[in-house]
């Protein structure tokens, strides 16, 4: 059944409510979603871990993803890569050994990025205790001077695509066939993302992370060295935007440009609310969950709504549950 | 909250005190003159504002950059509302709203569609008529915002609105019969002064006529508009209202506490607010006669925002200055306005480092407290102040 709605008589439909598609496809939306997702979540750690520690919204977060892209864009074509329609396709061993330097050019860039951020734009506002409507105004200020710097650079139009593997179906999962792409993607998400939350829940550091979070004064009572635990959660933090940039890039079809950064670190952040901010699990269903909202509305409603879906659940899930769906865990979690 | 607060922090004296601040020598030199002189400088100055793109000089004009001086400076007035709109939000009441384009948005859109003969419903108002409407349509938008969203703290509120302003613009590029890029041609604009040399009057922009071109007469009016705003705000912030903003912009929780229903008067902030970002949209569609998508960007947002955080927040004649600024310095020189925004991030990260307070800050004291220059309030129930005994108090 295909209803339209129209807010006047008008022959030209704007808007579908077309749930015909979201059942034929559902499978392959859900899979496709969940790829998105993980890749939400990526970037939503980042935030999380930030905001776990100082309680703030690392608005510059999402320049740190832009920096990773074109880092892996800038280590390709220096690979002897060039923009093509079609994709290189080398085989499965050397694709990978590429892909994989790429990632951690990413990963170097990104994390850089972040900690740079944190030494000239926060840290000197924390020194002077500021008030967090300051440490805000400079995030922003941050995230639009990286951005723009990019745009004066590069320009507005977006590189073009270089691309190294063509998705290749492998398997169905019932009536969703899943490709080599998101295989890929969601494999590396989840390690990454497995090896994020034990660094946070098992070792030296992260108790550190989880001691500063729970309770600054008394950490540095008990030998922690804020300072040195805020540049590890930056550090981490923009590592693994790093990778994300980097499976990013390969999922979506249009070229990588100096606004390219803005939208994800939305959503990103939207997913890390969703989950619960402050809590590297929610970040995780945060993720998963908006990228499959995202893919089912945009079934729905039509493609031109995906984004309206985004803020509009952001928007929704703040209003009913301000502490996300896991509740703020970081600084309570196990020691 | 910042992790560094283990120790009572003395304010950094370095840098910050060594850069020339702006305000605060003039505002010596004001406050130390007679009411008299204060008069006759202020009435000079407004009537060299008025004046100004007559005058035209060469070196502040930016005739030489091909844009018509009254024009750009039309263009400096709107945005100098807009900066005072959001100051009531950003400044008087401490909430951070970074979709504040939305409104702008909307106040454009409620003048096309009512008066622009390519709206579908073809109503085809008189300028004047939509006004009102668009101010009443933004203010009640400002209310839809907030009404779910004004309980949320300060960070989480900033995304909110950023979202916010994100839908609006996403809602006009998605909308069929909001036209998209194709936009509205021919919007209304008010009629008035018609002659052979200028068959539709003064405010249409076809009326090139020098001196009395469009842009000059846009600009008067929007002066006009701003001396009201000036007027409202100020009284405003004088009564009741003002002061339950400042209380929550200076601590919620205390605010609360003492009475202050704090919901509503957030509520207030962002309606007058919205309302005055809804007239400046108003008057922009009225200027250009064509209103479409573009332009309504996160990144105008926070030029927005940038204006009232450079001049200084909380202060009008400070936004007023950062709102002329932002506009008139990539208009004059032409060759930055690639840079533009790459400039204005840097700024507000080096703002935000040394003079957080902006360019002119706004001054701190006593509201409605009609105290002698020197007094002090303190907190000792038992000692005396200035020689009155502690029953005496409430006389001071």
């Amino acid at each position: 059944m295909h209803i339209t709605l129209a807010a006047t008589t008008l022959a030209d439909t704007w808007i579908s409510f077309d749930t015909s598609s979201l059942i034929r496809d559902f499978w392959s939306l859900t899979t496709d979603g969940l790829t998105y997702g993980a890749i939400y979540a990526l970037i939503a750690i980042g935030y999380t871990l930030v905001y776990g520690v100082l309680r703030l919204i690392n608005f510059a977060h999402s320049e740190v993803f832009l920096v990773g892209m074109f880092a892996q864009y800038f280590i390709l074509q220096a690979l002897g890569f060039t923009p093509a329609a079609d994709a290189y396709n080398e085989g499965v061993a050397l694709t990978v050994v590429y892909l994989i330097v790429a990632m951690l050019i990413a990963m170097i860039a990104s994390g850089a990025t972040a900690v740079i951020i944190e030494r000239v734009a926060y840290r000197p506002l924390r020194k002077r205790g500021a008030p967090p409507l300051v440490f805000l105004i400079t995030a922003i200020g941050a995230s639009l001077a990286i951005q723009q710097a990019f745009f004066v650079w590069r320009g507005q139009n977006p590189e073009p695509q270089i691309r190294l593997m063509t998705p290749v179906h492998v398997f169905n999962i019932f009536s969703a066939q899943i490709d080599n792409v998101q295989i890929m993607i969601v494999v590396s998400a989840v390690i990454l993302m497995i090896l994020a939350d034990s660094f946070v829940n098992r070792t030296k550091f992260g108790r550190g992370i989880r001691a500063v979070a729970q309770d600054p004064t008394t950490a540095r009572l008990m030998g922690v060295n804020p300072e040195k635990v805020i540049m590890t959660t930056f550090l981490v933090g923009g590592i693994l935007a790093g990778a994300a940039a980097l499976l990013y890039t390969i999922k979506i079809p249009q070229g990588i440009v100096f606004s390219g950064g803005f939208l994800l670190g939305i959503k990103a952040f939207a997913a890390a609310v969703l989950g619960g901010i402050g809590n590297l699990r929610g970040a995780l269903l945060g993720g998963l969950l908006l990228g499959v909202s995202e893919n089912w509305g945009q079934a729905l409603f039509g493609g031109a709504w995906r984004d309206v879906v985004a803020f509009v659940l952001l928007i929704a899930v703040l209003m009913f549950r301000p502490s996300g769906i896991l509740g703020e865990s970081l600084g309570r979690a196990r020691a | 909250m910042t992790v560094s607060q283990t120790s009572p922090q003395k304010p950094d004296k370095g840098l910050l005190d060594k850069l020339p601040s702006v305000g605060n020598p003039v505002r010596r030199w004001w406050e130390g003159l007679g009411k008299p002189v204060k008069l006759t400088i202020t009435i000079a100055f407004l009537i060299f504002l008025v004046i100004l793109p007559l005058l035209n000089p060469p070196g502040i004009s930016t005739d030489s950059a091909g844009l018509q001086f009254s024009n750009v400076l039309a263009e400096c007035a709107r945005t100098g509302l807009i900066a005072l709109g959001l100051n009531v939000v950003v400044g008087l009441a401490g909430l951070l709203d970074l979709g504040y384009v939305g409104f702008f948005a909307v106040g454009a859109y409620v003048v096309a569609l009512l008066s622009s003969p390519d709206s579908e419903l073809a109503l085809r108002w008189s300028w004047l008529a939509c006004v009102p409407i668009a101010m009443v349509v933004t203010a009640l938008s400002g209310l839809l915002l907030g009404l779910p969203t004004l309980r949320l703290r300060g960070d989480y509120l900033a995304i909110v609105t950023l979202g916010f302003g994100e839908i609006v613009r996403l809602l006009a590029d998605n909308i069929g019969p909001l036209k998209g890029q194709t936009g509205f041609a021919r919007v209304a604009f008010p009629v008035v002064g018609t002659s052979d040399s200028r068959p539709f009057g003064f405010f249409s922009n076809a009326n090139n006529a020098k001196p009395f071109t469009s842009g000059l007469a846009w600009y008067w009016l929007i002066i006009v508009l701003i001396l009201l705003m000036l007027w409202a705000v100020s009284n405003l912030e004088h009564s009741r209202v003002g002061r339950a903003w400042i209380a929550l912009r200076e601590d919620e929780d205390a605010a609360e506490i003492m009475g202050v229903s704090t919901f509503k008067y957030k509520l207030w902030a962002f309606a007058i607010g919205a309302a005055i970002g809804g007239l400046s949209g108003a008057l922009m569609a009225g200027q250009v006669q064509f209103v479409n998508n573009q332009k309504f960007d996160v990144v105008t947002s926070m030029l927005f925002l940038s204006a009232v955080v450079l001049g200084g927040q909380g202060n009008k004649l400070g936004v007023l200055l950062g709102a002329f600024l932002i506009v008139y310095i990539p208009s004059r020189f032409t060759v930055i306005a690639e840079w533009k925004f790459l400039i204005f991030g840097v700024a507000l990260i080096v703002l935000m480092l040394f003079r957080p307070q902006g360019l002119i800050p706004a001054r701190h004291r006593l509201l409605g407290a009609d105290l002698p220059k020197d007094a002090t309030i303190d907190y000792e129930p038992d000692e005396e102040v200035d020689g009155v005994p502690p029953t005496n108090r409430e006389a001071l």
